[in-house]
């Protein structure tokens, strides 16, 4: 706590005086104690998640209804994001070769970057945008007009009825939204590769082919299930969390997004380590 | 029965209940009432289960709500209804699906017991043909009476009413009192009512429990308050025995 004087004192109290050198090591220790309790409720909230799975044939209702809005109503987004960005990676491909590998390498290097790392990345960071955000905002909502609450007094395990749900939805649909803007991605780097810059068909995907590796695929999709899990479980623990009305939902919706992206980055390079 | 003992709850550095000890009979309508911040609607989510408390216990007919599993939780409280202060009707649901929301998630199924039976709930809050309607649609009258018609729905044994009349014009505050104590006397519920309205505590309740400071100030029926002499009791009444 930091008093008028903005000296820090110790302890709801207020009563113990930090000396001033003491300061970054004070903040320190209460940043990482703050972490490690968000963690701990983090964990908490996934275990619990967890433990209502079984209600899934029950809940099939719920679960198609959040595969259809964050699966079915995200596509048109992936599509246009993983079109563009396969048209892109052609050309910095081309850049990068110039005078130095030739073009039929091309499709090998553009299709192994979009399956391992483009597809799976881009997707899960649009969806964060959009689903994670749009999770916490609606959650958050629930909570500040006591909805959540209406719920548990109903003797409906919000958990289970609002959290499994989401979670399942996101899980399930990520990898598909994968497949999808793979495919996209790899049609946009084709065209461009073929209109503008003179690589063939032929070229393209016999150097697609040549050096693919399912591995890459599937490490890909795998990475998305970690994504759309860890989306979908930020968002809920945000909007179970919020406080204070308008300004605490639109905190919650900012703060869902960006931890979401934060962890699609750390959990990404945690799996590259693990599977390639 | 409702038993609360030595129950202690704080926010921060910020003591809202100090040991509180009240036992609720069946069949008693209760109003509680206190200064905004008293800690009224604590007390009652602590009932309910929605808080733990520091110390202390709430047994609802045998069952610890502060310590009980989240199981046994959830059958306790299908034997109570709560009326939120905001309504907290589910926006992105009918009127009909909110009312039944109870009942599917407990297992009913059948679609024309369901319809039913939100008809019957609706026309004893004094509605009708509105299932189909989303609550953004209502007014704020109209989303209580639903709000009332969803917690009736599992036939409660008890029903907490939190600040049932509160942002409502006189008419409609009449209207909704009317309603609790005609329900409270047909289905022979155990009440809870929260609410800064002595006009309300007056007309409904056989029970006042007024929170001070974190403690209960005073406990009896209306007439006794209306005739104590305390001074804390009177600065609250103040304003309703002698209106400008």
């Amino acid at each position: 706590m930091e008093n008028e004087a903005g000296a820090i004192t110790q302890g709801t109290s207020g009563s113990t005086r930090i000396p001033p050198l003491v300061y970054p090591a004070a903040k320190l220790g209460r940043a990482t104690r703050r972490f490690l309790a968000e963690f701990g409720a983090f964990s908490t909230l996934a275990g619990r998640t967890l433990s209502y799975i079984g209600s899934v044939v029950r809940d099939r209702q719920l679960i198609l209804e959040q595969m259809e809005h964050i699966g079915t109503n995200s596509l048109p987004l992936v599509l246009i994001i993983g079109l563009f960005t396969g048209m892109v990676s052609a050309w910095q491909a081309a850049y990068q070769f110039k005078g130095l590998i030739p073009y039929s390498f091309l499709g090998a290097a553009v299709s192994r970057a979009i399956f391992i790392e483009l597809g799976p990345v881009l997707t899960a960071i649009v969806i964060a945008g959009r689903v994670g955000a749009s999770i916490a905002a609606e959650l958050g909502t629930m909570k500040v007009t006591e909805q959540i609450d209406a719920l548990e007094s109903m003797a409906i395990s919000p958990v289970r009825y609002l959290a499994v749900p989401r979670l399942l939805g996101a899980t399930i649909m990520m990898p598909v939204l994968v497949v999808f803007a793979n495919l996209i991605a790899l049609a946009g780097a084709y065209l461009v590769s073929n209109f503008f810059l003179g690589i063939s068909t032929k070229m393209f995907f016999d150097s697609v082919q040549r050096f693919f590796h399912l591995k890459d695929v599937l490490g890909g999709l795998f990475k998305a299930l970690f994504f759309g899990s860890f989306t979908a479980l930020i968002g809920v623990k945000v909007g179970f969390d919020a406080t204070g009305g308008a300004e605490g939902v639109g905190n919650a919706t900012i703060r869902a997004f960006v931890l979401s992206a934060t962890m699609v980055l750390i959990l990404d390079y945690t799996l590259w380590m693990v599977l390639f | 029965m409702i038993e609360i003992r030595n129950l202690q709850k704080s926010f921060g550095a910020q003591t809202v209940l100090r040991g509180i000890n009240l036992a609720i009979r069946d069949g008693e309508t209760v109003a509680i009432i206190g200064q905004s911040g008293c800690g009224k609607s604590v007390l009652i989510k602590h009932i309910i289960g929605l808080l733990r408390p520091e110390a202390g216990e709430v047994i609802v007919d045998g069952t610890n709500m502060s310590q009980a599993p989240e199981k046994e939780l959830e059958r306790s409280r299908r034997n109570i209804g709560f009326l939120f202060q905001g309504s907290a009707l589910f926006d992105s649901m009918t009127v009909l699906e909110n009312v039944t929301l109870g009942l599917r998630e407990h297992g009913e199924r059948d679609r024309a017991k369901l319809a039913r039976i939100t008809k019957e709930k609706l026309a004893l809050v004094g509605l009708k043909n509105i299932e189909a309607v989303m609550p953004s649609d209502l007014s704020g009258g109209m989303k209580k009476r639903v709000a009332l018609a969803r917690a009736l729905a599992t036939e409660p044994r008890y029903m907490f009413y939190d600040e049932p009349t509160t942002g409502l014009d006189p008419v409609t505050s009449d209207q909704i009192d009317a309603l609790i104590q005609e329900l409270t006397g047909r289905l022979y519920v155990t009440s809870l009512i929260i609410t800064h309205d002595m006009f309300t505590v007056e007309r409904i309740a056989n029970r006042v429990i007024f929170l001070h400071e974190g403690q209960v100030h005073f406990d009896g029926t209306p007439s006794e308050l209306a005739a104590s002499k305390d001074a804390t009791n009177c600065q609250f009444l103040e304003r309703y025995r002698h209106p400008v």
